[in-house]
């Protein structure tokens, strides 16, 4: 495919049309806390049960910020390459809503933590460069429940007041496809700084979503709609999608576009207005009386540099340089900061003699496959990084063959238990010793003259034929390598 | 010894100590007054039954160590009380019953006070006068029907009636300073971060801070010792090294150099504001202090920049108040529906001005205009200030342009109710110190006060000058007890 080919455009007539697409990604930071107060943020907690008099607004409240929340935000603009702003504030982003107890949200409005940087995605048709606007925190609001009463609504504050991190890129995205690159990426980066574990079904990542289309070739951008709280990679691939279309649609027809908020409703799978921009809210954004600006040292922030772990790139660079790995592979292997750990742990654990091409593709096909039918994260595997070092170093060493492999680690997977031990209980270990395989061999060729002699007269396929015999007469055991060997001299 | 309700604080704490009262003479006393004093409506909850018994228990095992041993003390219902209801002076947290106690209330209870009663207050702390409380006006003991002025009225009240020996109000704009100064009595705003703002019911939170009520500078300085801390519940306070207040109050003030400000001769300022005025700098004069002519002059930008700034935050602050989680809630058909009839129910209609005023200014389109603007302006004043710190000491000013007024004479002309705070809010703009303290008496008989404005954080400094003052003044308070009957 030629790079022009794996451009996303819309086609209507003559005309192709280009996607814009920015996103605003809403990122709960990884803490125990919540961003002003002390309540805690675990999941699916009792409704109301994590609320603080802060959280829920009682009157003389004053919000005390997390230092921890601070320093989370810090080490993700790091890990963005971008710039840290070392004075923040702290804005009033004033609406009312049931489920909003302060009548105003915390958040950065002019002064953000942190400011402009880059990201990095890994394309089929090379690399994209998506640029950073800028990262700030802000505080979640509650959840209002709708639909356990006909009459009333519930009003549960278990997240109010939870850090959030909202990440917005510049409209450097051009199609459905970048934008699930560009997710993973973030929450890759994210999940290897320990700063937000990504869960987008609890809803630790949401995303807002501004597209708008434009001719090919055009410079200028179009006028952008924007998409709210899209909580799955795939309903904002589908979103956009449909909105792209929608609106060169109007186009198309002569319309133009209106600025507005739309919302996407998963069900009929199209997007719908939610206001206007002449409905839009005026928030009334200003400094935070209770809040100081957020002044922050260079000595705080290098000593957050310094805590640093190797992110996804770093480590896929040192992975193709240092394993020999393909750039395919070492994508594979960092996209998932715990694939990374398991991968690097068996190649610890495999000793000085190792087979790193063996353990990838063990990792990558057996391991994968087991985990994707048992629907278990790497983190769960139920065979550990030692056990499955042995394995690779078993097959490695001539112990046992591939196909034996297969068996044992079938075996393994009950228990986390010790190839070695499997290999010797039931007795799996490959035959290599060469006087018993010329036996067995022997014995082949006495039984199958007719074939022996077809081979020598130029049959050669039937080469593979004496293998399969001679593996099935040693019930899989014997070392395919010898038995290649021996019969090419007996044959 | 004289009569237990006239003594001053630190009286009562010597006898006490001296165990020539018990905690339970001293309070029984100041209920008993309070009692006879409903007309002056100074208590919006009063906790006289628990008062008794907490003094009671006080005598049983008494702490003779800490600073207010057994003292009964009623608060401005502006500070949240546990168990107590706190209404701020409003019908919308008319029904509101903190689980918590404010941090400057904390502190006074572990120094061994006993809260006898919330008093009355403007609504959310909003107005000059007193007249906007749900709870109704309260009058002054120095006349019938005269104004203690606001928004602590009900505090001035209390300590001017000797219905408490001493209070805490809250000060945004002159809320301490204006209604001491009306009801002859001692009032200091500290320096914005001294005391912390946790459990204090919020009206402009950049400007807000409690501060001691007295009937002298000794016991103001005894009670603001008490209250301020340093408190990380609140990120605006400060951990700054105070002073034991009380015990280094010194009248000697020689040679300290006080600034004394044109800007504040402003146009139809009343005859005896200026000839007090004049008299207060012969005072400092006969004090060993020099007085220096000196300019703050983006004086009369405060007033403006204030009545932006206060509304802007307290629009913001008040959007809580949305009968969603607590407080009054009016019936509607929806959500909306419920928060307009909520809140147009539950606010008065100077708090609802206010918002107004507040999210106007805040509005995209005006934010520049406005807001933006007064913080820059704000900025210029505070500069002023530090400008003239660098020649003087402190600054000397009358505390309110006019005497105290009737009820009723200004509730119609928001603007003139405003122009009261025209010495105060600078002060609160600059998050500076400011002292008022019983200077004399007009033509009426009704006191004036006069304002020492200090540095940030140099309380001691503002303390010890109204200290030598008010030896030289001798002032005395005409307190004719005409609401007892």
């Amino acid at each position: 495919m030629s790079k022009k080919d794996s451009e996303y455009l819309i086609n209507r007539k003559d005309n192709q049309y280009e996607v814009v697409i920015g996103l605003e990604v809403h990122a709960q930071v990884l803490s125990e806390s919540k961003l002003f107060s002390t309540s805690a943020t675990k999941f699916g907690a009792e409704p109301n049960t994590q609320v603080s008099l802060v959280d829920a607004a009682f009157p003389g409240m004053l919000p005390v910020i997390n230092e921890f929340c601070v320093k989370q935000a810090i080490k993700t603009g790091i890990g963005l390459n971008a710039k840290i702003n070392k004075r923040s504030v702290f804005d009033r982003k004033n609406y009312f809503y049931a489920d909003l107890p302060q009548g105003y949200q915390i958040s950065q409005f002019k002064d953000p933590i942190v400011g402009e940087g880059k990201v990095i995605l890994d394309m089929p048709n090379g690399q994209k460069e998506v640029g950073i606007e800028r990262l700030h925190l802000e505080q979640d609001a509650g959840k209002s429940i709708h639909d356990l009463d006909p009459q009333n609504t519930f009003v549960d504050l278990n997240r109010s007041g939870v850090a959030l991190m909202e990440i917005v890129s510049k409209p450097d995205l051009r199609s459905p496809d970048e934008v699930n690159a560009y997710i993973k990426k973030l929450r890759s980066i994210m999940r290897y700084l320990g700063t937000c574990d990504g869960n987008m079904q609890e809803g630790s990542l949401r995303a807002d979503v501004n597209v708008s289309v434009r001719p090919k070739g055009s410079k200028e951008f179009g006028t952008r709609c924007e998409i709210k709280n899209v909580n799955s990679i795939k309903f904002m691939q589908m979103a956009i999608e449909y909105e792209a279309n929608r609106q060169v649609d109007l186009i198309e027809e002569g319309k133009t576009i209106d600025q507005e908020t739309r919302l996407f409703d998963t069900k009929k799978n199209e997007t719908r207005s939610m206001r206007s921009k002449e409905d839009a809210h005026d928030y009334r954004y200003f400094p935070d009386p209770d809040l100081l600006p957020l002044e922050v040292s260079e000595k705080f922030i290098e000593e957050l540099k310094n805590d640093i772990p190797e992110l996804p790139d770093d480590k896929k660079k040192r992975f193709i340089e240092e394993f020999k790995l393909s750039p395919y592979e070492a994508n594979i292997l960092v996209s998932d900061i715990d694939t990374a750990k398991f991968f690097e742990e068996v190649v610890a654990k495999m000793g000085k003699n190792k087979d790193i091409k063996l353990a990838v593709n063990w990792i990558t096909g057996e391991l994968f496959a087991v985990l994707n039918s048992k629907g278990l994260e790497i983190s769960q595997s139920p065979v550990s990084a030692k056990n499955f070092a042995i394995l690779i170093n078993l097959i490695k060493n001539g112990t046992i063959s591939g196909k034996i492999a297969k068996t044992v680690f079938e075996l393994m997977i009950d228990g986390d238990k010790d190839p070695q031990k499997i290999v010797e209980e039931k007795g799996l270990k490959q035959q290599s010793d060469p006087k018993a395989l010329e036996a067995l061999i022997d014995k082949i060729i006495n039984d199958n003259r007719e074939k022996a002699i077809e081979y020598k007269q130029g049959k050669e396929k039937l080469f593979g034929f004496f293998v399969g015999q001679a593996m099935k007469a040693s019930g899989g055991k014997a070392n395919p390598q010898l038995i290649n060997e021996i019969l090419k001299k007996k044959l | 010894m004289s009569e237990i309700t006239k003594q001053s604080l630190t009286e009562l704490v010597e006898n006490i100590k001296n165990k020539k009262l018990s905690s339970t003479d001293v309070t029984k006393a100041f209920i008993d007054r309070s009692e006879k004093s409903e007309e002056l409506n100074a208590y919006i909850t009063n906790d006289f039954t628990s008062a008794l018994e907490k003094a009671k228990k006080f005598d049983q095992k008494p702490n003779l160590d800490s600073k207010l041993p057994g003292i009964p003390i009623a608060v401005k219902d502006l500070f949240c009380t546990k168990d107590i209801k706190t209404t701020a002076g409003s019908k919308i947290l008319n029904n509101f019953v903190p689980t918590y106690e404010s941090t400057v209330t904390e502190n006074i209870w572990n120094e061994g006070a006993i809260l006898l009663g919330k008093l009355n207050c403007d609504e959310f702390a909003m107005g000059s006068s007193n007249e906007t409380s749900f709870f109704g006006n309260v009058q002054s003991p120095i006349d019938r029907n005269l104004v203690p002025g606001g928004s602590s009225g009900g505090s001035a009240s209390a300590v001017a009636g000797q219905l408490t020996p001493v209070t805490i109000g809250t000060d945004t704009g002159g809320s301490i300073r204006q209604p001491a100064s009306f009801t002859g009595i001692v009032g200091l705003k500290p320096t914005y971060g001294s005391c912390s703002r946790y459990g204090i019911v919020a009206f402009a939170s950049s400007l807000d801070q409690a501060g001691p009520m007295a009937q002298n500078v000794k016991d103001c300085a005894l009670l603001h010792e008490v209250i301020s801390s340093y408190d990380p519940k609140d990120s605006t306070s400060i951990d700054f090294n105070r002073n034991h207040y009380s015990k280094e109050l010194t009248n000697n003030i020689k040679g300290k150099k006080i600034g004394i400000p044109k800007e504040y001769r402003v146009d139809g300022m009343p005859k005896e504001i200026e000839d007090l005025w004049q008299k207060g700098i012969q005072y400092v004069k006969d004090c060993g202090a020099e007085t220096i002519d000196i300019s703050l002059p983006n004086t009369s930008y405060a007033l403006p920049t204030y009545y932006i700034v206060a509304p802007a935050e307290a629009s913001s602050n008040l959007a809580r108040y949305d009968g969603v989680k607590y407080g009054f809630r009016a019936k509607g058909e929806n959500l909306i529906d419920m928060y307009e009839k909520t809140r147009s129910e539950g606010f008065g209609a100077e708090v609802q001005r206010r918002i107004m005023i507040g999210t106007y200014v805040l509005s995209s389109g005006y934010y520049d205009a406005y807001y933006l603007k007064a913080q820059k302006v704000r900025k210029l004043i505070k500069n002023d200030f530090d400008e003239a710190y660098k020649k003087v000491d402190a600054i000397l000013t009358p505390s309110t342009p006019s005497s105290a007024f009737k009820i009723g004479e200004k509730t119609n002309d928001p603007v003139s109710m405003y122009l009261n705070d025209i010495f105060t809010v600078p002060v609160n703009l600059a998050g500076l110190p400011g002292i008022s303290i019983p200077a004399g008496h007009d033509s009426k008989g009704y006191p004036l006060g006069l304002q020492i404005i200090g540095k940030a954080f140099d309380e001691q400094n503002i303390l010890n000058i109204a200290y030598a003052m008010e030896e030289k003044i001798n002032f005395k308070n005409k307190i004719t007890d005409w609401w007892i009957k």
